[in-house]
């Protein structure tokens, strides 16, 4: 079971090195585990999943990303992670979150984070999704972040492999003064999948800066809703909100980007393109001797990095 | 060998003729020069002939290796080996240099990435680099002439060549120009600067949606620059009979 889900999040030889911290649940049971200086990992089994709290003591450099593999090898079942982390003062953490679901059929995984980043701290966190071709697939996760003064934090959430099934995703960061968060979403979706996405950032600090990213694909029927939402309320805020959907088939996407700026020396900017792929580009590449099918593909693998 | 024929062309865009019953006769293995003010139709020309959305409704023909190609798509008639590089370049996001330059390679390896970019004088450092706004539009430039030349096409249309490019950076792009000539490949070179119209051996004169004359390159450069560049009648050529060719 272990190694079904390892091998497709390929991470067979991270599982092996003692110098890499991981952990890999499987429903609600922790299959494997490695601890390693200046992290403590507790997990609790729960009766639907796992309770996990990751503290980063403070001036840990954690050198190599920690790998957490969140998967369901069953065709019907929920799983509900906890996960609260603590980045303490100065710390640095970088997290590559696997999850798997390759047996779709009626699956829930839902998750509720929270992180709390240390003054000077640097955690930056990884999530991708490896889906069932097949659908029948619910995910629903909720992260809040709060970041100390100086502190960054990066998120990258990419669901490109398999079916989407319905996700919802809500990431909401709390910026204190010179601290940086960069959100980022690729998510491409198919047959009838929908897809909501909420990324919310306050830049409350002086000199806090946010980016919020998003690039999603729909085709066949598939349904997207993206809100992106930046508050800047302190001096010199500057923030940035960049969508971008590519819609095809009987695709719909809709974009609802919130900037509000209640301080006069704050900044932020927006913009948001949905549509079909843009025709230079399309005509580039079909004038390079690929069909439009080929294009397309192409075109859309470069916009969501897959 | 004629390689390409123009047939009596008209394009009408919006209620006006951008091209007007054009003919031209283009010899394979050789480059040429479509010379004209801006508004002659040279872009127009270039985009029927490669079949591009909005300029697919025309009158007359176009031959390409002896066989009509005006039914078909654009990745048609690159598949027959016909390309075009814009005056500006698509900027693709995400999507990197090799990954770009390979779609259209014929031989599909990074030698061949590498290769086509020392050509048009750039360092193996772009190969991961995104065809982006992180870009400037005269690298852009010079990696779609790269992606045409891991193309090896039988005829390119380079539309204003040396647009964007600097001073320093003019010398690679003709060289690459003489390489797809060596290659075997056709060249039109659109245009409205003397200093590209040098680098071909023949060109057609463009005004108003019509050839008005063609010829060794030497024969009408003068003409070209003496009399289309100062003209003051731009896209009018019948009110321009102080300057007969």
């Amino acid at each position: 079971m272990s190694k079904d889900l390892s091998k497709l999040a390929g991470i067979d030889d991270v599982l092996h090195d003692p110098e890499t911290a991981h952990l890999m649940i499987n429903l609600n049971k922790v299959l494997s585990r490695n601890d390693i200086p200046g992290i403590e990992i507790q997990t609790e089994e729960l009766s639907d999943g796992v309770s996990i709290k990751m503290v980063v003591k403070e001036g840990a450099i954690i050198k190599k990303p920690v790998h957490l593999c969140l998967g369901i090898t069953h065709t019907q079942a929920v799983q509900r992670i906890l996960m609260d982390i603590i980045v303490e003062d100065g710390a640095k953490i970088d997290i590559f979150s696997h999850c798997i679901f390759p047996y779709g059929g009626d699956i829930k995984h839902i998750m509720n984070a929270t992180a709390k980043i240390g003054r000077g701290a640097n955690y930056s966190y990884i999530e991708r999704h490896i889906h069932s071709p097949k659908g029948g697939i619910f995910i629903d996760t909720k992260t809040k972040v709060s970041l100390g003064e100086g502190a960054r934090y990066k998120s990258d959430f990419e669901l490109l492999r398999g079916r989407v099934g319905e996700i919802n995703l809500d990431y909401e960061a709390e910026c204190d003064a010179r601290s940086v968060v960069e959100m980022t979403t690729k998510i491409s979706g198919s047959g009838d999948d929908i897809i909501k996405t909420r990324e919310t950032a306050y830049l409350v600090g002086e000199h806090s800066t946010g980016v919020l990213n998003s690039r999603i694909a729909v085709k066949d029927e598939a349904r997207a809703e993206v809100y992106n939402k930046l508050v800047a309320r302190a001096a010199y805020a500057r923030g940035h909100v960049d969508c971008k959907e590519i819609v095809q088939g009987r695709g719909s996407a809709q974009a609802i980007p919130i900037v509000e700026v209640a301080h006069p020396k704050a900044h932020i900017t927006h913009e948001a393109a949905i549509g079909s792929v843009d025709t230079k580009q399309l005509e580039t590449l079909m004038a390079r001797g690929l069909s439009e099918e080929e294009a397309v593909d192409l075109i859309v693998s470069g916009l969501l990095g897959a | 060998m004629e390689i390409l024929k123009v047939q009596n062309l008209t394009l009408t865009l919006d209620g006006r003729k951008i091209l007007d019953n054009l003919t031209m006769s283009v010899t394979a293995g050789r480059i040429h020069a479509i010379v004209g003010p801006n508004g002659a139709g040279k872009s127009s020309l270039a985009y029927t002939i490669m079949g591009l959305e909005g300029y697919r409704n025309i009158e007359g023909d176009i031959i390409f290796e002896g066989e009509s190609i005006k039914g078909l798509s654009i990745d048609e008639r690159a598949r027959r080996g016909i390309t075009l590089a814009w005056q500006e370049p698509a900027r693709f996001e995400g999507l990197s240099v090799r990954q770009f330059i390979l779609a259209a390679a014929k031989e599909k390896s990074t030698d061949a990435v590498k290769q086509a970019l020392e050509r048009v004088g750039l360092g193996p450092e772009y190969i991961n680099r995104a065809v982006d706004k992180t870009l400037s539009g005269g690298e852009r430039k010079k990696i779609e002439l790269a992606s045409i030349l891991a193309m090896r096409p039988k005829l390119v249309m380079l539309d204003e060549p040396d647009s964007g490019i600097d001073v320093m950076s003019l010398e690679n792009i003709f060289g690459a120009i003489k390489y797809l000539k060596q290659q075997g490949t056709t060249v039109l070179l659109i245009t409205h600067s003397p200093v590209v119209m040098e680098h071909a051996e023949h060109a057609f004169l463009m005004c108003r949606g019509e050839i008005l004359e063609d010829g060794p390159m030497e024969k009408l450069l003068p003409y070209f620059k003496g009399n289309c560049i100062p003209c003051r009648h731009k896209n009018q050529p019948e009110l321009n009979g102080e300057f007969p060719i």
